[in-house]
């Protein structure tokens, strides 16, 4: 289901269409300010091996969850064999079965396998799982993830960490335009202009990581882009005006003395 | 007996259980998920699943990541 004021995802409501990771921020209580500030109700997480060093800190313990549902990813899966193992720990872990599917192609640029990431994707949907797919901005593919029973596509804006911004915006149009699942921009944003760019073009959600988590003050990022992607949200709806070539006056030229 | 346990060897009690090797990791409480060789293990085997000589175990969890 697209559109309305509520972005529903699998039948899961969600007021605020700003997703956020819980990798790489200076401490775990930085993290947890900014995830408030965020305004966000789904984080992502990793599955790793615990640590059993038991006097360390854990990520949970700094995760109400109460107040977020967590979205277990495949990150640094490259087949999806190993995707699909890794989804099925998580939900093992999580006792829940939504996933943020990646199955990465290329170690660089961590664009996604799209051969593998479908194989991945139709294996979860049968499993039961509800499968968010990390794909890059193809049109054609992202229909074909949707065909293969996905909740939600999550095209890339550009390479992960990288804060270019929304590189092709034409595609990512094109996808929103054909599009019967929500669209979720996923990865590429720097700030919090991207953000409203891709919630202006009519992307029901973005999910970002590194853009706040890697900003100078990540509290302060984190409450910039809760803004940007409301401020976003609420010039779609508004719809905006055409773009034209010449002047048009906002003032009227009647009542003007002669 | 010897054990595989996230990469490292462990000397663990013959006959041990998953459920007997989370308490002794003081794992028991926290949400983890338990892979004995190929499988993955369901919170519901854990008393019964008995480990054997060399099976390598892992046990995960959610960690940070976006």
């Amino acid at each position: 289901m697209r559109g309305g004021e509520i972005l529903t995802i699998a039948g899961k409501e969600f007021r605020s269409r700003l997703f956020v990771g819980t990798g790489k921020y200076p401490d775990f209580s930085t993290m947890e300010k900014a995830l408030a500030a965020s305004g966000t109700e789904m984080v992502t997480v990793a599955v790793r091996r615990v640590n059993l060093d038991r006097t360390q800190e854990s990520l949970l313990d700094y995760i109400d969850l109460k107040k977020y549902s967590l979205l277990p990813n495949t990150a640094g899966c490259y087949t999806a064999d190993e995707a699909v193992k890794y989804s099925r720990l998580a939900r093992e872990v999580g006792m829940s079965n939504w996933v943020k599917l990646e199955v990465i192609g290329d170690q660089r640029t961590l664009f996604p396998d799209n051969e593998e990431l479908l194989k991945a994707t139709k294996i979860l949907v049968k499993d039961g799982f509800v499968v968010l797919p990390y794909t890059n901005d193809d049109p054609v593919f992202a229909k074909k993830l949707e065909d293969a029973g996905a909740a939600a596509v999550m095209p890339l804006g550009a390479p992960i960490g990288s804060g270019l911004g929304i590189r092709n915006p034409h595609n990512i149009a094109i996808i929103l335009q054909g599009a019967k699942v929500p669209v979720i921009v996923d990865a590429g944003v720097g700030t919090a202009s991207d953000a409203s760019i891709a919630m202006e073009m009519g992307a029901d959600g973005v999910l970002m990581n590194t853009a706040i988590a890697g900003a100078k003050d990540p509290v302060k990022m984190a409450e910039a882009m809760r803004k940007a992607i409301e401020a976003g949200r609420l010039a779609y709806e508004a719809g905006r005006i055409p773009k034209k070539s010449y002047a048009s006056a906002s003032t009227t030229m009647e009542g003007m003395i002669e | 007996m010897e054990i595989r346990l996230n990469g490292k060897t462990r000397e663990v009690a013959d006959g041990i259980t998953v459920s007997q090797l989370l308490d002794e990791l003081t794992l028991q409480a926290l949400r983890v998920a338990v892979q004995v060789n190929t499988d993955i293990i369901k919170r519901e085997r854990y008393e019964e699943v008995v480990l054997q000589p060399g099976d390598t175990v892992e046990i995960l969890t959610f960690m940070s990541g976006g």
